[in-house]
């Protein structure tokens, strides 16, 4: 997941590129991080992609739902990006009763547009 | 932090609902207890909503949500469903090219027994649905059927609905295996998630109601057909069961049956069932 990620933030030199995620993250190219949180706050909005304000409160977004929690203080609950990934990816695996539908694993968004979706949610 | 405790507690409750019914459809062969089920599903929604008096639950979102109420009880003073209405009284009076009418295919004349459908026809095998049986009457009279989704079948409906306000639902289970298995299917097509995003009908109307889905307020299960056909802003008019099936369906980006299929008779019989009791109170008016 994080290489995927890597590989599309730096296409050109993946020796230094490993070093530099594996130091500092995203954070390393603040413009290329600012863009995939744009692209991930687009896609979570998009009534065709994430569209999650169907069911959650996000900072920005309009009706929003009350099936899910309000999406806010995202860093402190989930530190690690791991888990938001599999969050999105298939929440069925925390709670087989969840209403959130299985984004990754029933296709819905790909791996990079979970992983843009993940570097927005962190925002939150 | 409240509302996520309830999420889970209802999700914990929806959890032991599933496992309880995993467990009887192991012994489904010898034992379906559609009285229990009914009684169950009433009482979890009695339970959930303690505030809510249970004739009430039979007006869908407005029952869930205090300023819905106050709107849709303004707009009830001029109901955007008395169009139909009028047509669908009109259409019902009007005699076919034969000469004969709906009268004549229904008990009592078609007035005042919408809560005695969905049946189970021992004779066919399957359940019956109101749609369905106007469109046997059609044919049987040599008329072309109307679309289940279109407005004639919704203002026949929402006038036969209107004769019947206020009755208890009261839908029959004969003593046959086949009704037994009709129902049983209903259940587990209700209760089965499918479609990319995974839900099922109990995702939202079980777990759910009361809950905003974007803007719009989910129903609760129990009396959800009470209110059939309903008119919605959303739609411009009018819409049949058929329709909104077919609605809730590729909204979630599951694929729609046929009208009339098999398995929407049944999750019809299903629901219908488990009203039972509760009033009809269609036509039904949602923002
Ligand atoms: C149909 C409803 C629905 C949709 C759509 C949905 N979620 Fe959720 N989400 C939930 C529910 C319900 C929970 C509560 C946890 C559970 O059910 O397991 C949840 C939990 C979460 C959590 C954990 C929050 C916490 O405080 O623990 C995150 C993060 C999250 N969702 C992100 C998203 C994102 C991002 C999207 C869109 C790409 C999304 N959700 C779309 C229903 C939904
Ligand atoms: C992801 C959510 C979702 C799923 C899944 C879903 N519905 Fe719905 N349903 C809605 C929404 C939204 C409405 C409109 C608001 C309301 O009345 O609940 C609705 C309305 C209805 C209504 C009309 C209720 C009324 O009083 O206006 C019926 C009947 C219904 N659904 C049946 C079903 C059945 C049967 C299924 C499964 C085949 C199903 N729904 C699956 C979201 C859903």
């Amino acid at each position: 997941m994080l290489q995927d990620d890597a590989l599309t933030a730096f296409p050109c030199k993946p020796a230094l590129l490993l070093t530099l995620v594996a130091l500092t993250g995203l954070a390393a190219s603040p413009a290329r991080a600012q863009s995939a949180v744009a692209d991930g706050e687009k896609l979570a909005f998009d009534r065709g992609k994430g569209n999650c304000l169907t069911c959650h409160v996000i900072r920005g977004g309009d009706l929003p739902g009350t099936i899910g929690p309000e999406l806010k203080d995202i860093k402190t609950k989930y530190p690690a990006r791991n888990e938001l990934v599999a969050i999105l990816f298939d929440e069925t695996k925390r709670n087989p009763q969840t209403m959130m539908p299985p984004f990754g694993r029933n296709r819905l968004l790909t791996d990079q547009e979970i992983s843009a979706i993940v570097d927005f949610l962190q925002t939150l | 932090m409240k509302r996520r405790a309830t999420i889970l507690l209802g999700s914990a409750v929806v959890a032991l609902a599933a496992l309880a019914f995993a467990a009887t459809r192991v012994v489904a062969a010898n034992k379906i207890d559609p009285v229990a089920d009914a009684k169950a599903f009433q009482n979890f929604f009695f339970q959930k909503f303690p505030n809510v008096k249970r004739e009430d639950f039979v007006n869908g979102p407005y029952s869930m949500n205090e300023d819905m109420r106050r709107q849709w009880q303004e707009k009830e003073e001029f109901p955007p469903y008395e169009f139909a209405l009028d047509a669908g009284k009109e259409m019902f009076a009007a005699p076919f090219k034969n000469g004969k009418g709906y009268a004549d295919c229904f008990p009592n004349g078609g007035i005042g027994i919408r809560q005695n459908y969905p049946y189970f026809d021992e004779k066919e095998g399957k359940v019956v649905t109101l749609e369905l049986a106007l469109n046997r009457c059609r044919e049987a009279n040599g008329e072309a059927p109307y679309s289940y989704v279109k407005d004639e079948m919704a203002s026949l409906t929402a006038y036969m609905a209107f004769t019947s306000r206020g009755k208890p639902m009261d839908i029959k289970l004969p003593d046959d295996p086949r009704a037994l298995a009709a129902f049983e299917n209903g259940k587990r097509y209700f209760y089965t998630r499918r479609g990319q995003m995974n839900f099922s009908c109990a995702s939202c109307h079980v777990q759910s109601p009361g809950e905003r889905i974007r803007a719009e307020v989910l129903a609760p299960a129990l009396g959800i057909l009470n209110a059939m056909p309903i008119y919605r802003s959303e739609w411009s008019g009018m819409g049949t069961t058929s329709r909104r099936f077919i609605t809730c369906n590729s909204q979630t980006r599951a694929v729609p049956l046929e009208p009339q299929a098999d398995e929407y008779r049944d999750v019809e019989y299903f629901l219908s069932y488990v009203a039972n009791g509760l009033p009809i109170s269609g036509p039904g008016a949602r923002p």
